[in-house]
């Protein structure tokens, strides 16, 4: 599991883990307990072109269906077999194994949270 | 929802705050939606049982000389004939037939009712119940305030009633209260109304009392629980058990623009009884002919259509979902959808717009889980 006070946070409730040019994704315990048990995942596919804030998957629950949302402009160089296989990785490992894409950018995205923004944002 | 008023509390929040609940706001009450998992607490209740807080639901109760020719002017159904102590599920409607609300109703005693009525109708229900009294000598005395509802549901349920410490002189033994049939006891000397009711499509118990009496009882029922799988259960499970057994859920099925007979409750209006009720003509004229009929759908993988999603034959548009999810029982997604009459036959194959991937659904009749007996 990736330290959650070092990785970088959107207000979509989405977390970063950035390394040189690659950022990995995806989101944090607050939305996977807001959201419910996640019985289905659809993530883009490798070497996709993405735009930050548009819509690039799903992470639909019991309850409800949540976005997922490109943190940043680029290009989708992985995207996570194992959540697709068995959704409820977001549930049990939201910060580790059930990460949801790798994604190349040229340039680093703005307006990231740091652990303590996003928590104060969540009100956790 | 925009609702000006605070959200209001269960009297047993304190308990679902330290069981770990989340919550959420459901008819204006801040209600668990669940406490660990959804799907775990679903499989309880089908496997062995959940204790569920719906002291949200409206109690209404109806009492005087005309109590029973009132609620069979009030209501659809026919009621003053219902046996003491006997439950019916019965629907208030409007003027044009549309229904106001859907209801339990229980016989307490010869001219004693008590109306069930959704959190979210509460002041719709005790309205019209109060303005259809006029002329009748009854009280309609909305009583939500003071009442606490808990449920317990699953196949485990009567053993651990049973066993509940402190639930004393049962009018009836347990194994002899037959469905939808209710009787008095006493829990730590506080009345309490035991009835075998439920909203999940397991054997269950609803059992009323008092505010005050509350947080006890939760706590009774969770020890002598224990040792029979029973789990707390937030209102996430409530839904999907509810939608598998095929029940409607009022502002997803049920509307004031909905007839009884589009939302196959036909049954639960007595057109036999003498009485002139409200929404009577309306319902005798029956919907328009093309109107929208209750259906359920199945479909493969694990995509479920949610609320609102367009139904679609060929090219055109011919109904919508209005209740949605993977069933966790049946591993395959469940549907409720309003669709066009000639599109509702069982094996109808339709597709439902899943935010705009189209997904072969197919008409099911409902339910689409019926426990074993």
């Amino acid at each position: 599991m990736a330290d959650k006070t070092t990785l970088k946070y959107t207000p979509e409730h989405e977390w970063l883990d950035i390394d040189g040019n690659v950022a990995t994704v995806g989101i944090t315990a607050y939305a996977a307990e807001k959201l419910g048990d996640v019985v289905f995942v659809e993530l883009p596919d490798v070497n996709e072109a993405v735009t930050a804030g548009s819509v690039i998957g799903e992470i639909e629950s019991t309850k409800s269906v949540g976005e997922l949302f490109a943190p940043v402009d680029g290009t989708v160089t992985e995207n996570n077999p194992a959540v697709v296989d068995e959704p409820s990785l977001v549930n049990s490992d939201p910060f580790g194994e059930g990460w949801l894409i790798k994604v190349q950018f040229d340039a680093a995205p703005d307006g990231l949270l740091s652990w303590d923004e996003y928590s104060a944002l969540v009100g956790e | 929802m925009s609702d000006p008023e605070p959200e209001r509390t269960s009297p047993l929040h304190a308990v679902h705050s330290g069981l770990g609940a989340s919550f959420t706001d459901f008819a204006g009450w801040q209600m668990p939606v669940r406490y660990t998992s959804d799907l775990a607490e679903h499989a309880a209740v089908r496997t062995a049982a959940g204790i569920f807080d719906l002291s949200h639901m409206a109690e209404i109760l109806v009492y005087g000389r005309d109590a029973g020719v009132f609620l069979d002017t009030a209501m659809a159904g026919m009621l003053s004939t219902i046996d003491l102590m006997q439950a019916k599920y019965s629907l208030l409607l409007t003027e044009s037939g549309g229904i106001l609300d859907d209801v339990v109703v229980y016989r307490l005693g010869d001219t004693t009712f008590l109306v069930v009525a959704n959190a979210g109708n509460r002041d719709a229900a005790a309205a019209a119940l109060s303005e259809r009294a006029a002329g009748f000598e009854v009280t309609v005395d909305d009583q939500s305030d003071d009442y606490a509802l808990i449920a317990v549901q699953g196949p485990n349920s009567r053993a651990i009633l049973e066993q509940t410490a402190g639930i004393t002189e049962l009018g009836l033994p347990l194994d002899e209260l037959t469905y939808y049939r209710a009787t008095d006891a006493f829990f730590e000397g506080v009345p309490l109304l035991v009835a075998r009711t439920g909203y999940t499509g397991e054997d269950g118990f609803e059992l009323y009392l008092r505010t005050t009496a509350a947080v006890p009882l939760w706590h009774a029922l969770e020890s002598a629980g224990a040792q029979h799988g029973l789990v707390p259960a937030g209102l996430a499970s409530r839904d999907t058990l509810r939608l598998e057994a095929g029940m409607p859920l009022y502002g997803h099925e049920l509307d004031t623009g909905t007839q009884p007979a589009q939302a196959g409750l036909g049954r639960v209006v007595s057109l036999s009884k003498d009485t002139d009720f409200i929404g009577r003509s309306a319902v005798e004229a029956g919907p328009a002919e093309n109107a929208r009929v209750l259906v359920g759908l199945v479909s493969e993988g694990r995509r479920a259509g949610r609320a609102g999603y367009p139904v679609v034959s060929g090219e055109t548009v011919i109904g919508a979902v209005t209740s949605g999810a993977l069933s966790p029982t049946l591993g395959h997604p469940i549907m409720m959808a309003y669709v066009e009459p000639s599109h509702a036959e069982p094996g109808t194959a339709l597709v439902v717009d899943v935010r705009g991937t189209p997904i072969p659904a197919t008409v099911t009749p409902l339910p689409f889980y019926r426990r074993k007996k």
